[in-house]
């Protein structure tokens, strides 16, 4: 039964595989960009970027997926077409304000006295974020990161609510087509997620692992 | 013209007034060692001097130039030029964790050897390489003389506080800063750690190296130091070679200062 509809499924997780792909693409340094702004000194930036995180983490990823995918055209803009570019702007989007807050968190919890000593070696302000700071921010939010990670994989399931044929809609198609239990091929797509996201974590311990050279 | 004059040096955080007006001045080679009590402005004094905090008012005289006048405004350019001048210990160590003591001594030098030689134009592999093998030399041998030539692959979780002040101390002087300050380099330490710091700066005194170090060590200062102040309530209340500050003080603030630390001993 299972082997009968892997090839089928192998397909929908491809898609699955590329929204996560990408979202990370884009939200990872995205991300950072929205954690500087959060922190600038310059007021108006601050509070609009501030604003922004606030709603987008306030509101379910779905309402935004909709607004991304449907809301253009309400308004008499030119739509969204494709279905999967609207999935990967709302997702970027999203994690990205999702990873900017653990980076702020981050970039925080480094002293100042670790940027102190890079000035007084005369080293310029991008030299410490480089050089010292981002190393130290990176181990500090490999965990948080990871998590988040995780949970995109199985956030990717909410894009086949606007028809991208992802795992679970793959899973909804093939059930239908072969007149199979439904309830059977979502328990199939488990298998797909449950792997994956092994895989993930032992990729995140090993990194975690390779990065606790030091104590803190 | 002394080696280093400081001028009326005023800096308040908001309403508070932390330094109000001190001025000192130190030749070539010589310590000047600052004691005070607790918030008395000695760290302030140093950061100031570091260009860590912006002073209000106040001048910078150093090598018969000026070095920096609170009236100008500065880029973030040409304080970092200016902050060469200095060298700054702290209290906290501040090493980089995900370093070794070695790389902790090199990499500033490293970057500031490779930024110079990419004005020239391109750099080359074989010219980094010569860079950091030269750098590894200054620090291997910066590293010894504070007795740490068995360490320094280690990373500073791996250090005991006093090694971990050691490599700092490595660490500034790799800049060969003309002036290196120290503000309090043994308070974070176990009692029993402080002798080899202290040892360490002492066999730092050369002809050429110019230091001020705020301290509480009282006896350490006494016998390390050309000059000796002592500051209260942001300004210099006496300043004195150690025999009179320690044994004649003049300023009853000092001798009610001096009365307490012997106290604590
Ligand atoms: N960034 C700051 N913002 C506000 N107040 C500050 C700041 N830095 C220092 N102060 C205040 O300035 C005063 C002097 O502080 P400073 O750290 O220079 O004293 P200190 O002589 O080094 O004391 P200690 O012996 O405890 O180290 C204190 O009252 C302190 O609260
Ligand atoms: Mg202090």
């Amino acid at each position: 039964m299972f082997w009968k509809v892997f090839g089928d499924l192998c397909l929908g997780f491809l898609t699955t595989l590329e929204i996560f792909a990408l979202t990370l693409v884009i939200a990872i340094p995205l991300g950072l960009l929205v954690a500087f702004g959060t922190m600038s000194k310059f007021k108006p930036l601050k509070w609009l970027l501030v604003g922004f995180v606030w709603i987008i983490r306030g509101t379910p990823l779905m309402l935004q997926l909709f607004i991304v995918c449907y809301g253009p055209g309400l308004i008499g803009l030119p739509p969204v077409k494709d279905p999967m570019v609207a999935t990967i702007i709302a997702f970027g989007i999203n994690y990205a304000c999702y990873f900017s807050v653990i980076y702020k968190g981050g970039i925080e919890s480094i002293t100042q006295g670790q940027r102190e000593a890079g000035l007084v070696l005369g080293m310029t302000k991008t030299q410490i974020f480089f050089k010292i700071i981002l190393f130290q921010v990176i181990r500090r939010i490999l965990a948080p990161m990871s998590n988040e990670t995780i949970t995109l994989v199985k956030d990717t399931s909410l894009a086949n609510t606007i028809m991208v044929p992802e795992l679970i809609k793959q899973a909804n198609v093939i059930a239908k087509s072969f007149a199979m239990n439904y309830l059977t091929m979502l328990l199939y797509t488990a298998v797909f997620y449950l792997i994956f996201n092994g895989l993930l974590t032992i990729l995140f311990n090993k990194i975690e692992k390779k990065m606790s050279f030091y104590k803190v | 013209m002394a080696f280093l004059e400081i001028e009326n040096v005023y800096k308040s955080f908001g309403k508070t007034d932390v330094l109000k007006g001190v001025s000192f001045s130190l030749e070539k080679g010589e310590v000047l060692s600052i004691i005070g009590s607790s918030g008395s402005g000695k760290t302030t004094l140093l950061r100031c001097l570091n260009f860590l905090e912006k002073p209000d008012m106040g001048v910078f005289y150093l090598n018969g130039g000026e070095l920096f006048n609170a009236n100008t405004q500065y880029d973030d350019h040409e304080l970092r030029q200016k902050r060469l001048s200095f060298g700054l210990v702290f209290q906290s160590f501040n090493l980089f964790p995900q370093y070794t003591a070695l790389k902790n001594v090199t990499l500033a030098l490293d970057l500031q050897k490779i930024e110079k030689a990419k004005k020239l134009g391109k750099v080359t592999k074989a010219q980094k390489a010569e860079i950091y093998a030269e750098n590894e030399k200054i620090a291997k041998e910066l590293l010894s003389s504070v007795g740490l030539e068995e360490k320094m692959g280690n990373y500073p979780c791996e250090l005991s506080g006093g090694q971990q002040q050691r490599v700092a101390i490595a660490r500034a002087l790799a800049l060969s800063p003309e002036v290196l300050c120290f503000d309090e380099p043994t308070s974070a330490l176990d009692p029993e750690l402080t002798g080899e710091v202290l040892r360490a700066i002492k066999e730092l005194k050369s002809s050429d190296r110019t230091m001020i170090i705020v301290t509480h060590e009282m006896d350490f200062a006494k016998h390390v130091s050309d000059k000796v102040i002592f500051m209260a309530n942001g300004v210099i209340e006496e300043v004195g070679t150690p025999e009179e500050v320690f044994d004649n003080p003049k300023s009853p603030l000092t001798r009610a200062f001096l009365a307490k630390s012997e106290e604590v001993i």
